[in-house]
């Protein structure tokens, strides 16, 4: 957890990224005013973008193309295909005979859907209750879960695990997912959008006599629905993605999520390159699909802070 | 009591309520949260450890840091490993930003391609670069294939040579990060400012100094302080790239790594860890409390 934890406050649409430089753009280029693309400036961006690109994609290209090799194709040539020559999925197969890669697949979605979930619950509750009604020591509630931000997660791992275990629930998913089950930064974040609703919106309900759930499911609810999209993509691509914590917690190879479980692989089979390129794509492959179908969402959450490092 | 029972209901839900509503995230507050953080400053002066011990014993898990060569190496990594970071990873995304606003056929593809190694995980991520910087993969074959090299370069077995191996994935997984960051601190630059500067026959390298740079500063100060913060807490980068090993001797070890070393296991000592988090709270303490003030300003 952590990095831009700190920025709640700043909720700017999701247009201050898609569109505005786009918007000036426009009216630019019809005016034919100064600093317009010209063809040389514009083969110049074109040229530098493919550049950045090769560096930013290849790497995992050929992580996929490694995967893709079949154990007769020299992959530590010196200068090796870059096309698999017959690609095979015989290595996803494979590195499941090593090990259990698709349980382990199956722990980090479950340790995943209990963060999503309780993120998604007790966030939006506490984040409701803080921003709309009155009670006692909110102000200092507040201020706790404020100052929990200043804290990186690293500090406190040690005594969160001792917390962990003395639970009973070392070596448990159960004791991977629930720590960060209810994100202080995800109720501050619920906090501030039921903020930006209209005030008025909500006293009328009041007047009405519309009991603090109804206000929550009938007026809340539906205007919070954007953060809430980021909130639990945010918790779930953490969940997914975390290697620290599930590393202290878990003990038996039999419960490792899959980050742990490829560095187990790494660390004990570090042989065959083509297993945990195939280990590596059955992790990488489910996020980056996520992501290409939600990434409006992502760019909107970096810049709302929503973001957990 | 007795009377008006109705209004008296109610108003015992309209004050009940609102707890209900705040009390998970109340319980995890305090048991996830505040508890752990008690618990730590009283773990840091004890020698518990997982299976025996937690008796109170002073000062002497301080004391032991004084003498810990390897908590030397691994400040002295992390300094450098924030010495590098810093200057490229506040002034890279920035001219990154700068190429992907101007909004061109196509530009959605390459901000959603050049933030992809964000999202990845860094397991993910520093298996890929093994593969990629070890002995037989592509980085030595390659540059052996075109004469740069005789031999392969221990970029995974070396202790500097993996640091700086582990600063080139943390750069490249960051790139798009903090690009996006900047990219809607850009939106708010002046416009008029660049067209008058453009009209003094300024150029981009000089526009970029002279309008983006000054424009964004906030933006700035806040991305190299997110830096400087992530490059004190780096683990897994490390841990993977060394197999979990640190590095010949341990020597390539990060303080983090060294706080997940004594959290369990043959070497578990929950107060010496607990002494390490008290250090690596320290200092961060700094840097995240100006982060806090930063980003109230930027917001």
């Amino acid at each position: 957890m952590a990095g831009m934890k700190t920025r709640e406050a700043d909720v700017r649409p999701a247009a201050v990224i898609a569109a505005r430089p786009g918007r000036h753009e426009g009216r630019r280029r019809r005016r034919g005013g100064f600093g317009s693309t010209g063809p040389g400036e514009l083969a110049l961006r074109y040229a530098l973008l493919l550049f950045v690109l090769a560096i930013t994609v290849l790497p995992f290209l050929w992580q996929l193309s490694t995967s893709l090799k079949g154990p007769y194709e020299d992959v530590f040539a010196q200068t090796p295909s870059f096309i698999p020559l017959q690609p095979t999925l015989e290595n996803y197969a494979r590195v499941a005979d090593t090990i259990p890669v698709w349980t382990y697949a199956l722990n980090s979605v479950i340790v995943a859907v209990i963060v999503v979930g309780g993120n998604a619950v007790g966030a939006t509750l506490a984040g409701f209750a803080l921003a709309r009604l009155e009670f006692r020591g909110a102000k200092l509630l507040l201020v706790l879960f404020l100052s929990t931000l200043v804290l990186p997660g690293e500090v406190t791992i040690v005594s969160q695990y001792v917390t962990v275990r003395g639970m009973g629930l070392a070596d448990t998913l159960l004791g991977v997912a629930l720590p960060g089950a209810i994100g202080m930064l995800n109720v501050l974040l619920m906090r501030t959008a039921f903020q930006a609703i209209p005030k008025e919106m909500d006293e009328a309900a009041v007047i009405d006599g519309a009991t603090p759930w109804q206000r929550l499911i009938r007026l809340g609810l539906p205007n919070v629905r954007g953060m809430l999209s980021v909130i639990t993509i945010f918790a779930f691509i953490g969940a997914w993605d975390d290697f620290l914590w599930p590393l202290i917690v878990l003990n038996d190879p039999k419960n490792f999520t899959l980050t742990v479980g490829l560095q187990y692989l790494n660390g004990t089979f570090s042989a065959n390159p083509r297993l945990i390129a195939a280990g590596t794509m059955i992790s990488f492959l489910p996020i980056v699909l996520l992501f290409a179908s939600l990434q409006r969402f992502f760019f909107r959450g970096v810049a709302q802070g929503a973001i957990k490092g | 009591m007795t009377a008006p029972v109705l209004p008296a209901q109610g108003a015992l839900r309209r004050r009940i309520t609102p707890w209900l509503l705040v009390a998970p995230a109340a319980l995890w507050l305090f048991v996830f949260n505040v508890w752990p953080s008690l618990n730590t400053l009283v773990l840091a002066f004890t020698n518990a450890k997982p299976l025996s011990g937690g008796h109170f014993t002073g000062l002497d898990n301080f004391g032991r840091m004084l003498d810990d060569d390897q908590l030397v190496d691994a400040l002295l990594n992390s300094v450098v490993f924030m010495l590098v970071c810093l200057p490229v990873l506040t002034l890279l995304p920035l001219l990154l930003a700068v190429l992907v606003e101007k909004k061109i056929p196509g530009i959605t593809f390459f901000r959603t391609a050049f933030y992809t190694p964000v999202v990845a995980s860094a397991v993910v991520v520093a298996l890929i670069w093994s593969w990629l910087l070890s002995d037989r993969g592509l980085v030595n074959g390659l540059a052996q294939a075109m004469g740069v090299l005789q031999g392969p370069l221990p970029f995974l077995t070396d202790r500097w040579l993996l640091v700086l191996s582990a600063i080139t994935l943390t750069v490249w997984k960051g790139l798009g990060y903090y690009m996006i960051i900047y990219l809607s601190a850009l939106g708010n630059v002046r416009r008029d400012l660049h067209e008058a500067a453009a009209v003094d026959g300024a150029g981009a390298v000089r526009r970029f100094w002279s309008v983006t740079v000054p424009g964004v500063r906030n933006t700035m100060l806040l991305v190299s302080v997110l830096v400087a913060v992530s490059a004190l807490r780096v683990f897994s980068e490390l841990f993977v790239l060394s197999n979990g090993t640190g590095g010949p001797g341990g020597r390539a070890m990060s303080l983090v790594m060294l706080i997940q070393l004594y959290s369990r296991g043959f070497y578990g000592h929950f107060g010496y860890a607990s002494a390490l988090s008290i250090l690596l709270f320290v200092i961060t303490i700094g840097p995240m409390l100006l982060l806090t003030r930063l980003s109230r300003k930027a917001a």
